[in-house]
């Protein structure tokens, strides 16, 4: 166990080795910093000189590989590649395009995130499969026919309309809720229940769908047909087998966006404006900074390298069918 | 007669799926899933509205430039056919079959006396004499004409092809489900007339900030959608059917270095990378602006731009469901037979392999439209998606949102992005639906 832990870590680092070069390829090889700079102080009438102000500033004004007008290990140390990329391995992500400290900012903006984040999956995932359960109990109904009709619909929608929806219904005409905003501590819950509500039932329509036809497969497996004869009532193999067995699948499914969760989620941060990590990601990108969004995509990645490794160990944990090899 | 990248792509794709048809028909193997998509009524309906939606895209990319015409536009055949609607710019909002604007100015009237007041449109409504009192009536009447006209050629069709049919003494009408198909195609044209007759009289769904009919721009938006949902998966199908299924045939440090590479694609969010690639064409773009001179060039080069990235990012889910099966498929014995008599590796790929795994491609290629069209509002919304200038869905909603506030709300642009993405989408949602239970062996039994 210990051992194949050890070797999933190990793993990890030609992963992460792979999304540095990806991201330093995208970011320094395909436009050069001449050339972002070029954007960021405008286009046309920008002199040489404040190109090159511009990229010492930010420390762009190394070469990008190798620096031959150092010594020895200064030669790989002192270039872009180095300063900026390999970095990120260690958690320093530098300091912005604009002057602020990305690691202090992500620090102080991921626990917005959370709060939404992790309410909307909790509550999210009970609802789902209540859902679920209720339509494969009522399977070949109308009511389980009406409601798949109902998801389909409702997948159908875009996410968008459910925020400008919830925002106009609940916020503008019943005034139950403030349209957006964010406060520090208990404070913030009142402006948290619209964005986890929105996002529950944004997430039902393919998620409840996915989860039934988890739930059907299971029930007509032998094992439950094993225990319906046995004189079980259909809630009570509902609920002490098929449930059970299905949620495997539902479990590891949910460790994997775990980590995630502190990523928080773009579009429902911006339209609520909770000062959460997917605000600031959209406010990097509508502002071209360069080095938040490559300090993100870092970020991300190893957050899902970690999701992976969980669920490969929740898998052994619930499972025990499932041996490491 | 211009053809832009996404124009030519698409067309080939259109090309690609007609030969594809032509070369499978009378296939054996075909026949029960087909048979089964015809007899679904639900799917056979969501396909005649995915058909109409087609033939508006397709129409919106034939683009050529008028030969008297001095502003050296790039126009579509849809636009040339619109030309009314799209030249009658009002000042500002308008509410849907309104003949006033949507806010008060000021109006000097003929007796020089000035008036806060609501002004009259410029083209909406400009028939009418006194709005109040006529524009109920008008409006029906209109509607009725342009439905009359509509439910007139699709009588003249159908009685056409019922004729042919008696004379074959075959019945047009055998069940239940050729019977909704006609109903939703006399629908769709009967209602596609009645807009498009009234919209020549009014705006039928408002206009927008600048005066631009919210019809139009709703229907422009048609291709967009329709782009970002097949050229991409036109893009990433290569790469997830090649990597795929050499990963699951070879095993080995082949399949290493492909899943190496899947993974660590799909360990940077999706959202991240295609912000960051975006952004980097949008630096290029601005260094190189000689190559981008004309509006609509430039546009369309990011809507491709955008479908590229789109491509590379979504091709890691399908090539692993081609990885598992493929490694199934190898084990099994007229594989394994085919090795035994010295079938070459090549031959094994192409003749036993792959047509065996395209029941996954077909599923996942209708599965993942749906998700692309939405993915596209999402992204325009964060201003990472296509060109500002292009229209499309996103880019409206984004417009209207900023209009929330108003009061009383501006909600025609919602509504009308609301109500086109809605239908293409659960139109493919039903569609895929029937498709997959179609072609999934695992449903197979179920019926």
């Amino acid at each position: 166990m210990i051992q194949y832990i050890i070797r999933r870590f190990l793993y990890a680092i030609p992963l992460l080795f792979g999304v540095n070069v990806l991201t330093f390829v995208l970011f320094f090889i395909v436009n050069s910093p001449d050339d972002m700079a070029r954007m960021q102080l405008g286009q046309k009438h920008v002199t040489e000189q404040a190109v090159e102000n511009w990229k010492k500033q930010r420390g762009y004004d190394l070469p990008l590989l190798w620096n031959e007008q150092q010594r020895g290990f200064d030669k790989v140390k002192q270039t872009i590649f180095f300063q900026k990329s390999i970095n990120l391995f260690t958690f320093e992500f530098g300091i912005s395009d604009s002057g602020r400290n990305i690691g202090a900012d992500i620090k102080q903006r991921m626990w917005p995130s959370l709060a939404i984040a992790l309410p909307s999956l909790l509550v999210g995932l009970l609802v789902n499969i209540t859902v679920a359960l209720m339509m494969v109990l009522f399977r070949n109904s109308y009511l389980e026919f009406s409601s798949i009709v109902l998801c389909v619909i409702l997948m159908s929608i875009s996410s968008l309309f459910y925020i400008i929806g919830g925002q106009f219904v609940i916020g503008k005409l019943l005034k139950l809720v403030p349209i957006s905003g964010y406060d520090d501590g208990l404070a913030a819950i009142k402006f948290l229940i619209l964005p986890v509500i929105i996002s529950v039932v944004a997430g039902i329509g393919s998620s409840a769908r996915w989860y039934r036809t988890l739930f059907l497969e299971e029930v007509n497996k032998d094992y439950v047909r094993t225990a319906r004869a046995k004189g079980l009532t259909e809630t009570q193999t509902l609920f002490k087998h098929v449930l059970q067995n299905a949620l495997i699948p539902i479990l590891t499914g949910v460790v994997v966006v775990l980590p995630l969760l502190f990523m928080g989620s773009l579009i429902l941060e911006s339209f609520f404006s909770i000062p959460g990590l997917g605000s600031y990601t959209i406010d990097a990108i509508n502002r071209q900074d360069f080095a938040i969004v490559r300090s993100m995509v870092f970020l991300g990645s190893v957050l899902y390298i970690v999701g992976l490794l969980l669920t490969d160990i929740s898998y052994t944990i619930v499972d025990p069918r499932v041996r490491l090899s | 007669m211009i053809v832009l990248w996404t124009d030519g792509l698409l067309f080939l794709l259109v090309l690609m799926i007609v030969s594809l048809g032509f070369y499978l028909r009378g296939k054996e193997h075909l026949q029960r899933p087909l048979a089964k998509i015809k007899s679904s009524r639900a799917g056979m309906v969501a396909l005649v509205v995915l058909f109409f939606f087609v033939i508006i895209g397709l129409m919106d990319s034939i683009h050529f430039k008028l030969a008297n015409d001095k502003t050296n536009e790039v126009i579509s055949l849809l636009d040339y056919w619109a030309t009314p609607i799209r030249e009658q710019q009002e000042k500002s909002y308008s509410a849907p079959f309104s003949a006033y604007l949507y806010s008060k100015e000021l109006i000097r009237s003929e007796d020089g006396v000035q008036r806060w007041t609501y002004s009259r449109l410029k083209y909406g409504g400009r028939h009418l004499i006194n709005p109040e009192t006529e524009k109920t009536q008008d409006i029906a009447k209109k509607a009725a004409l342009g439905f009359v006209k509509g439910a007139a050629l699709f009588g003249f069709v159908f009685f056409l092809l019922w004729g042919l049919r008696k004379q074959q003494n075959k019945v047009l009408l055998p069940n239940k489900t050729s019977k909704a198909v006609w109903l939703t195609t006399f629908v769709m044209v009967s209602g596609s007339y009645t807009l498009i007759d009234l919209s020549t009289w009014y705006h039928v769904l408002g206009t927008d900030k600048v005066g631009e009919d919210v019809f139009y721009q709703t229907v422009k938006s048609i291709r967009t959608g329709l782009v970002i949902g097949t050229l991409t998966t036109l893009i990433m199908l290569p790469l997830a059917i090649v990597f795929g299924i050499l990963a699951g045939f070879f095993r080995g440090w082949v399949d290493d270095v492909i899943q190496y590479i899947y993974t660590t694609l799909n360990s940077i969010p999706s959202v991240l990378l295609i912000a960051a690639s975006i952004l980097m064409v949008q630096v290029y773009m601005a260094n190189n602006e000689d190559q981008f001179t004309n509006l609509v060039v430039r546009a369309d080069m990011r809507l491709f731009f955008l479908c590229l990235i789109l491509g590379v990012t979504s091709w890691t889910g399908l090539c692993r469901l081609l990885r598992a099966e493929t490694m199934k498929l190898r084990e099994m014995e007229y594989v394994q037979a085919a090795q035994a008599l010295g079938v070459r590796r090549r031959i094994i790929l192409i003749r036993h392999i792959l047509p065996n795994v395209m029941h996954i491609v077909l599923i996942s290629v209708v599965l993942d439209f749906s998700s692309l069209v939405l993915a596209e509002a999402v992204l325009s919304y964060i201003n990472i998606g296509v060109d500002p200038t292009t229209y499309s869905w996103g880019n409206m909603i984004n417009g209207a949102r900023l209009e929330m506030a108003r009061e009383p709300i501006v909600w025609w642009s919602l509504l009308a992005s609301f109500l086109f993405m809605f239908s293409l989408v659960l139109a493919a949602n039903i569609f895929a639906d029937t498709v997959r239970d179609a072609f999934d062996p695992r449903r197979a039994n179920n019926d």
